[in-house]
């Protein structure tokens, strides 16, 4: 059962010069308790959609021109479009029903306010609890995450913390108003692979305690295969390949998801003398799509594909495809 | 093209050692290698109150025409050690050598003569390019600099560079800002190219670029290397680029090198605690493989290099560490033929294994 599904987001930015096409219809569902893996590269459009959601872009230049996303509560009876929300209901699902851990753990957190203060912030406004009762359940979430000596780290500031412990202080955030739907935006880029394993075991773990429904948006491939249930490829602003984890990793169907796979070098296993690159670069966003965006870099691309945008297909159960092919 | 380095080679050679059969072999020769950062307070009379030690003691052998990968973690040392290696920053002690030059004794005019040897390319691709020149002229200024180019002999040079590099001629007028990050990254080799270098180190060349690029420059390189027999020290986080472009493997943990291999063997058989979880924390692009997969998860984080622990440096973090690894210092030894480690439970027999 969907607890959101996302209809059809169209978002541009509005610059000098010109209007930048970021998302072009970006279609796809979120299974309670599930995770859905978001790969794609820089510019493709996986934070823009998810910050669309959730209202963070600054508007202007940025604006939603059309789409729907409806989030579903008390087991699919009621279902409102986070789109459509007033400033006021938006506070309430912001944080409280649908968390937020971004990349940068560091310019994310507030610099002057103790980590405790910023979890208890959340507890106070989401849930009414009292300062003493806020205090109380925020240490309780920083032991949680795994933050060592918690009743003294509450009242640490950011800088106090190590790149890695700082990530977990976003995770007890994100969790911290028992949300449904948890969006984690390039979690662990920016740490070390050591750290990187700690940090996705403990969201694994939140996520099977909670029962979340996790959107975990990465680049990286590797991280996707372990810890996500589907994936789902951005290309230029729109979905080309929607499928479970299997699926996508050993049939992958459309040119560009292959050629990410092809582009990796194996750990280990086999291991050919030169990498399959996609040749080329990702589209100017400025220009208008008529046509499938990856026809400049795709090995396949015939007549058609150069003069129709393909519709996002169903080819196998499950399994999207945004192909001719 | 070895013209003018085997000019330099015979300029600073004079005394090749005995027989010289063995001398093509060892390029690069780091003995002992220490850079030390001193740590000062005081405002007006600075003291000296420690010093952190980014790369403490660190040996080994480049040889001619292969790739060294150097991984490790953030602050391990792997940058600082390509740049006390290049005497872009001087070492704190230890020795390096280019074939049989010592270069941390050269002064500054005779390591210039060397230059032309030995390049860098950095992890940024942008901030390494001059903002207000255009290509031709980033590309043309080590010619400039290095005032044995004649002029025409520049403007063919550039135009051969950027072919070479996957560009054209057509953008030696542009500037940094109009290119995409894999671009300018070529753009760097270009320069880097310039002066025909025999030995360059890469610093995270491809860490900032985006998959399907980083497979596009890992080729290049490796087309390089083999065109031109180029030696490089490849310093990357990203284990599995590491493995698939270099030829041996050094580990670095806290400015000291854990273990060092032939590629195929490190990955095959790891033998230090630390290079076990690495490789078992390298998340692999195979669902089902993941699944399966026991992992190492280390506890906690990089202890400071301003105040590393006692005895081996891994053994806060390390899931077999006894007695002995918190007292004292691990000698770096051969345990198998040509695989070192630097660790007191490590032997050819597999102890130490964690999994």
């Amino acid at each position: 059962m969907p607890i959101l599904e996302v209809k059809n987001l169209v978002t541009r930015f509005y610059t000098i010069e010109g209007v930048v096409h970021a998302l072009n219809g970006v279609s796809f569902d979120l299974e309670e308790g599930e995770i859905l893996g978001i790969v794609g590269e820089s510019g493709s459009g996986k934070s823009v959609a998810m910050m669309s959601l959730l209202n963070l872009l600054p508007m202007p230049p940025a604006r939603i021109e059309r789409g729907k996303a409806l989030f579903y509560e008390n087991g699919g009876q009621d279902s409102v479009d986070l789109l459509t929300l007033t400033k006021a209901e938006r506070r309430r699902v912001r944080g409280g029903k649908i968390g937020y851990i971004f990349q940068d753990a560091l310019s994310a957190l507030n610099p002057v306010m103790t980590v405790g203060r910023q979890i208890g912030e959340s507890l106070m406004e989401h849930l009414g609890l009292s300062g003493e009762d806020a205090k109380h359940r925020a240490v309780e979430l920083l032991e949680h995450v795994g933050i060592p000596g918690a009743e003294k780290r509450y009242y640490n500031y950011p800088h106090q913390f190590s790149g890695g412990m700082r990530q977990r202080v976003m995770i007890a955030i994100a969790i911290a108003c028992d949300p449904k739907i948890v969006i984690a935006d390039e979690p662990t880029t920016a740490l070390d692979v050591t750290v990187q394993a700690q940090i996705v075991e403990l969201i694994k773990r939140l996520q099977e305690e909670l029962r979340l429904a996790v959107i975990w948006i990465t680049h990286d491939l590797g991280v996707v295969a372990g810890i996500a249930d589907r994936v789902l490829v951005m290309y230029a602003g729109y979905p080309v390949e929607i499928s479970l984890v299997d699926d996508l990793y050993n049939n992958p169907v459309h040119p560009y998801t292959k050629g990410l796979l092809g582009a990796l070098p194996g750990i280990g296993g086999k291991r050919a003398g030169r990498l399959e690159s996609i040749e080329g670069a990702p589209p100017d966003l400025l220009a208008k799509p008529k046509h499938c965006q990856f026809v400049w870099r795709c090995p396949y691309a015939f007549d058609r594909c150069r003069n129709e945008m393909p519709e996002l297909v169903e080819i196998a159960p499950k399994h999207y495809t945004k192909c001719f092919l | 093209m070895t013209g003018k380095t085997g000019d330099l080679n015979k300029m600073f050679n004079n005394h090749q050692p005995n027989g010289s059969e063995n001398a093509g072999d060892v390029m690069i020769r780091v003995e002992n290698l220490k850079k030390y950062f001193p740590i000062v307070q005081g405002v007006v009379w600075r003291r000296r109150v420690g010093a952190v030690k980014a790369v403490d003691g660190i040996s080994f052998n480049i040889n001619k025409g292969e790739t060294l990968g150097v991984v490790g973690e953030s602050g391990c040392g792997k940058s600082t050690a390509g740049r006390a290696i290049l005497q872009l920053q001087r070492p704190s002690s230890g020795r390096v050598y280019i074939d049989d030059t010592e270069l941390t004794t050269l002064n500054k005019a005779s390591l210039r003569r060397l230059r032309p040897r030995m390049q860098m390319i950095f992890q940024d691709s942008y901030d390494s390019l001059n903002p207000r020149q255009s290509v031709g002229q980033i590309i043309a200024e080590p010619m400039v600099i290095n005032g044995t180019y004649t002029r025409s002999r520049i403007y063919d040079r550039i135009a051969e560079l950027l072919e070479l590099v996957g560009l054209s001629i057509d953008h030696a007028g542009r500037f940094p800002h109009e290119f995409s990050g894999g671009q300018r990254q070529r753009i760097n080799i270009a320069r880097a190219l310039a002066l025909e270098p025999d030995f360059i180190v890469c610093d995270e060349p491809i860490s900032a670029l985006d998959i399907s690029i980083q497979a596009q420059v890992v080729n290049l390189f490796q087309d390089l290397q083999r065109d031109l027999n180029l030696t490089y020290l490849f310093i990357a986080h990203d284990l599995s680029m590491v493995q698939h472009i270099s030829n041996r493997v050094a580990v670095m943990y806290l400015g000291k090198i854990m273990e060092l291999a032939g590629r195929d063997d490190l990955f095959a058989n790891p033998a230090h605690p630390y290079t076990q979880s690495l490789i078992s924390s390298a998340p692999f692009p195979d669902p089902a493989l993941e699944r399966k997969r026991k992992r190492i998860t280390l506890s906690g984080e990089v202890p400071s290099p301003a105040n590393p622990p006692a005895g081996c440096v891994f053994h806060t973090r390390c899931p077999v560490a006894e007695k002995i690894c918190a007292v004292e210092i691990p000698a770096y030894r051969e345990i198998m033929k040509s695989h070192f480690a630097a660790c007191h439970l490590a032997d050819d027999q597999g102890a130490g294994k964690i999994l």
